[in-house]
């Protein structure tokens, strides 16, 4: 760690690893309610456990984007933070409002708490991911509008270089995006069309240029390549990135009322959106193989060709399988769908930020380059739990959403919701067992953090 | 990459090419919004509407339903149930109110949501302004 001020990512990391795991509960008894309906029935129903396991997902990756900002930032600026102190204030508001947020899903009615936080003045609870009272909104803008204060004035005192520029414009999109939050219409075309200039306009847009810049970081770091080659990469990724994702937001536009052209706008541009993230794959693996050193954290090396791995197979061949209108107008809103968002969502995002705090933590824990041997073989296995276990989920979840999409909407005679879910139960059942096998490589990574802590730093192998 | 495509080619196509895509993105979304009332069903946006809506927010009945296709997987679509439910307000208002407290052993369960009756009618004609959306066809049939 070369600036004193980069150890404020040092909270964010620990408290995403801890809200991670909140997730990862919720997602086990989201999985059991699958199969055994009233589990848990009336203290909380399915749709709590969900706003909780998407909710919790939402503000780790974010405490995870802060982090790694924060740590990123004075290292590429060669400078240090312009105010750790704020950082820090930051930290707690959003942990606070965080925890206060879900603590207010588990013990009241979602409708008691919009009517206590005053729902009624600006209405913006109640739809997917956006569950949050209004005044967590609220505090989301305010604590993203200080955190882009102190990293742009980090970087404008420093160094400026494309990884951190290219960082910057990104959270900069994903606070102004996150703006059409507060924007509910009682139309409710208008209200889908627009929800999803938060979320497709986040994922597929501005979290890539997040995902490329702190990828382009740990490649520049542990293979040693030229910063010219890797930063021209990341501008051609991202360039493909927003080339194809912005109008490839039509995909979500072809059966909710909006007309017909998106179908063309939507196949043809979504189609596309593979390319950044094939792309991204053959970075990753180019820079590894011609790095001028062997970086002795194999594990952060690992996790970032993970998420070059995972994310093209998550968002790229997941997302094609049913991008395009004629298959989409079968496989929308099914299983398919919960496939996609599974493998993509962990595969692009958690992944990079799995791999950031793996090539950080080290660092700021005082380490010269590398946590012991013993503890990154820990980290390695639960990289491989983690990551084999989520194929099988993704998996499962494929197949239920083939059969579902066949018996309830393909067939001559299609059956009801309720009676093909019954059909399909073994999947879940199996999307249940593959899920725990996720929670014990979970806990894993955890237990990587306290194992081997006295053992000396592992060295580069020659 | 070779050394004649550089980096500030590079640079130049993400700045050219997103402000480019950006504002087509913009033209689109224009054009949509100016064509929209074709499709939206605004014509039959009533009050009632307007407070079924609120209700359906304000109680997440899309942490369980999909609407139109999006939200969540775990019990029936119900973009179209006012069809599904043979173009009966009445059907959709009962199945509502006779959710069970405890939910129903062993099977998936909907909330008891304790609305009153006129809540109840404000759900119900949101439901069937929904399922007056032209949605190109979908879904491809009335199980949803
Ligand atoms: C905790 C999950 C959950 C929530 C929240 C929920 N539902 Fe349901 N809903 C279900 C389940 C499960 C079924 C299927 C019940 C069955 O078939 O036994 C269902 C069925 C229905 C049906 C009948 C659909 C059909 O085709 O049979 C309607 C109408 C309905 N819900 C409306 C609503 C409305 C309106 C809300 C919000 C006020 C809501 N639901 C909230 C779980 C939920
Ligand atoms: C890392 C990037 C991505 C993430 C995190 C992601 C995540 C998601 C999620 C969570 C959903 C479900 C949204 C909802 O609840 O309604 C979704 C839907 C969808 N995604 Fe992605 N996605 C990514 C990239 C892509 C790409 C590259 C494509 C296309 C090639 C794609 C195609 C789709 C389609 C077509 C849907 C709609 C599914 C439906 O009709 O039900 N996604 N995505
Ligand atoms: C890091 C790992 C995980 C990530 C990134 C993740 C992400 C998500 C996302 C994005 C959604 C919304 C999906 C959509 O709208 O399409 C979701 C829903 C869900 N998740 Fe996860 N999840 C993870 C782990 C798990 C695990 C381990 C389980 C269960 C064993 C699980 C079970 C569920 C269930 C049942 C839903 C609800 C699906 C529905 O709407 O019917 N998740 N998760
Ligand atoms: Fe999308």
């Amino acid at each position: 760690m070369n600036y004193q001020s980069q150890a404020v990512a040092k909270p964010y990391f620990m408290a995403a690893i801890g809200l991670f795991v909140g997730q990862i509960l919720f997602g086990v008894i989201l999985g059991l309610q699958y199969v055994v309906g009233d589990f848990l029935f009336p203290e909380i129903p399915f749709n709590v456990a969900r706003m909780v396991h998407t909710n919790l997902l939402i503000v780790w990756l974010l405490f995870g984007f802060m982090g790694s900002a924060y740590y990123l930032i004075p290292e590429e600026s060669e400078t240090e933070l312009w105010s750790p102190k704020l950082a820090l204030a930051m930290f707690w508001i959003f942990l606070v409002a965080g925890a206060l947020t879900i603590v207010g899903y588990l013990t009241v009615p979602y409708a008691t708490l919009a009517q206590i936080t005053g729902n009624d003045l600006l209405p913006t609870m109640g739809r997917e991911f956006l569950e949050q009272p209004t005044i967590t909104k609220i505090g989301i803008v305010v604590v993203a509008l200080a955190f882009i204060l102190n990293i742009g004035l980090t970087v404008l005192k420093g160094r400026k270089t494309a990884v951190s520029l290219v960082l910057l414009i990104g959270l900069v999109g994903l606070a102004v995006f996150f703006l059409f939050s507060f924007y509910n219409p009682e139309n409710l075309v208008r209200d889908k069309f627009y929800w999803w200039f938060v979320v497709h306009l986040w994922v597929e847009g501005v979290w890539e240029l997040i995902l490329g810049s702190l990828l382009a970081f740990v490649l520049i770091k542990t293979t040693g390549v030229d910063r010219e080659v890797i930063e021209k990469w990341l501008y051609v990724i991202i360039a493909m990135s927003l080339i194809t994702g912005l109008i490839g937001t039509g995909h979500h536009f072809f059966w909710i009322g909006t007309p017909e052209y998106w179908q063309w706008w939507g196949s043809i541009f979504s189609a596309m959106e593979p390319i950044p993230f094939f792309m991204m794959t053959l970075f990753a693996f180019n820079m590894v193989n011609r790095r001028r050193r062997n970086h002795p954290n194999q594990a952060a090396v690992l996790w970032a060709l993970g998420t070059g791995v995972m994310a093209f197979l998550g968002a790229g061949v997941w997302g094609f399988l049913h991008t395009l209108a004629p298959v989409n107008y079968y496989t929308h809103g099914t299983q398919i769908t919960a496939a996609h968002g599974h493998m993509a969502f962990y595969g692009a995002y958690v992944m990079i930020v799995l791999t950031m705090i793996s090539y950080a933590m080290p660092l700021i824990r005082g380490r010269k380059e590398a946590a012991s041997r013993k503890s990154q073989v820990v980290e390695m296995w639960s990289f491989w739990l983690m990551t084999i276990s989520m194929v099988f989920i993704t998996l499962f979840l494929t197949a239920a959403g083939v059969l579902q999409t066949y018996l309830q909407r393909y067939t001559d005679t299609p059956m009801s919701f309720m009676v093909v879910q019954d059909k399909i139960e073994i999947f879940y059942w199996l999307r249940e067992g593959a899920g725990l096998v996720f929670l014990v490589g979970l806990l894993l990574y955890v237990s990587s953090f306290f194992i081997g802590q006295n053992e000396p730093e592992e060295t580069a192998k020659v | 990459m070779s050394e004649t495509f550089t980096k500030s080619m590079a640079r130049n196509i993400f700045y050219g090419g997103s402000t480019f895509f950006f504002l087509l993105l913009l033209a689109l979304t224009f054009d949509t919004e100016s064509s929209l009332h074709e499709s939206d069903n605004r014509e039959n946006l009533t009050e009632q509407v307007a407070h079924g809506k609120r209700l359906w927010e304000e109680n997440n009945c899309i942490g369980c339903h999909t609407l139109l296709g999006e939200g969540a997987y775990f019990a029936p679509e119900l973009g179209n149930v006012y069809k599904r439910f043979g173009n009966s307000k009445e059907a959709i208002m009962g199945f509502i109110k006779s959710r069970p407290v405890d939910g129903i052993p062993g099977r998936r369960s909907m909330p008891q949501f304790n609305f009153t009756d006129e809540e109840l009618n404000a759900v119900a004609e949101f439901l069937k302004y929904a399922s007056e959306i032209n949605t190109q066809n979908w879904p491809p049939n009335i199980q949803g």
